[in-house]
């Protein structure tokens, strides 16, 4: 059951999936942009504006979603000592990291037209920013630290201290009164977002991953190939 | 020498995470001092002892049809639809700062009913749809 984690296994996996998971990228990232910044409608109230949430929100949910990734995989590597788990870490921690950096970039040039200022310190813009720098921690621990065990092992502790700033950050709209709008899509409720909207944001999510999952396998592949290299 | 390769490295990733830790726990007390409570509601100024007098943010619904226009001073009426409160505010708006949305203000309290601000943030909900959803919402609304 779990051979799929064998090194070798995942390598081979990797190389066959690459090229399938490239052109199912370039037909998704057409169709998403084309949906999202030509047949999608404009807000009642933020006009054009809105077409910034097809890669603010895409980004933000994948910048989450990978750290959960890195805090959990940390967690197997340091505790079971499986540690092809700290190579997935390593190699999802960039995509990550610029993943939130688009999300804050993005959400500040969003704010701007609609809220009226580009930062304001509210609980979700802040917990973002932390999270931002614990990617930025986590990756230059990784080059700064020469040895790479001692690399991997701080590493570990530092993806899963992390891990309790992403709870934080999902429900910071809800638990605060904060500048950010609530949710808009939830597992409880129906989302508060028109379907004509909703389908290109989907799409959009859906390539984002396929992107991530491309760069993360060719980043592991090289980070295997690295640790053998390095090993003789 | 004292400082060997490896004791120097250990000096730099200590002296590191000290440094990224202190900047976290900066920032976590800082919003926890502050921005927990990013803007108060009416109802909790309302239930407020003595007025504060620093700065703070006050938050809700601009009431529909409050909003007046007097030689470049605004004033308007921020309700939780139980408790208002009046606002003067000198300068421009922002372009999703309309009347029975919500909003938040920047500022200080003259007294528990006015409220003098200095800047002004449009806050938007969780809602999106088309212009032509939206009339639609809006004649059913008025049929009813």
């Amino acid at each position: 059951m779990f051979g799929i984690f064998k090194p070798r296994t995942f390598f081979n996996l990797a190389n066959t999936s690459i090229f399938w998971l490239k052109i199912i990228l370039v037909f998704a990232l057409i169709v998403g942009l084309v949906l999202a910044l030509v047949f999608s409608p404009i807000d009642y109230l933020q006009k054009d504006t809105v077409r910034i949430m097809y890669i603010h929100v895409p980004s933000s949910w994948i910048s989450l979603f990978i750290f959960l990734i890195i805090g959990i995989s940390s967690f197997i590597s340091l505790i079971f000592k499986v540690r092809v788990f700290s190579v997935y870490a390593k190699s999802l921690a960039p995509i990550g990291l610029v993943f939130s950096l688009i999300s804050v970039v993005t959400g500040s040039l969003w704010g701007y037209p609609t809220w009226g200022t580009f930062w304001s310190w509210d609980g979700r813009l802040t917990s973002m920013f932390i999270l931002v720098l614990t990617y930025i921690l986590y990756v230059s621990l990784w080059l700064i630290i020469k040895n790479y065990n001692s690399a991997e092992k701080i590493t570990n502790i530092v993806g899963i201290v992390g891990l309790i700033n992403i709870p934080i950050i999902k429900f910071s709209v809800a638990w605060w009164n904060t500048l950010h709008q609530p949710a808009s899509i939830t597992l409880t409720a129906a989302p508060t977002i028109h379907s004509s909207m909703l389908a290109p944001l989907l799409i959009m999510f859906f390539s984002f991953c396929i992107l991530s999952l491309i760069i993360f396998l060719i980043r592991y592949k090289y980070e295997i190939i690295n640790f053998r290299v390095n090993k003789k | 020498m004292i400082f060997s390769k490896s004791s120097k490295n250990r000096l730099k990733i200590f002296s590191l995470i000290a440094i990224a830790a202190s900047i976290i726990f900066f920032f976590i007390y800082n919003n926890l001092q502050k921005n927990v409570v990013y803007f108060y509601a009416p109802q909790e100024i309302k239930n407020l002892k003595d007025t504060p007098s620093n700065k703070i943010r006050l938050g809700g619904l601009v009431k529909e049809g409050s909003l007046k226009k007097n030689n470049n001073t605004y004033v308007f009426i921020i309700t939780d639809l139980k408790n208002e409160i009046f606002v003067e505010y000198k300068g421009l708006l922002p372009n999703l700062f309309i009347e029975g949305k919500s909003a938040v203000v920047e500022g200080v309290l003259k007294d528990k009913k006015y409220f003098i601000a200095s800047t002004i943030l449009a806050k938007h909900d969780e809602n999106y749809m088309p212009p032509e959803v939206a009339n639609s919402l809006k004649k059913n609304k008025l049929n009813k």
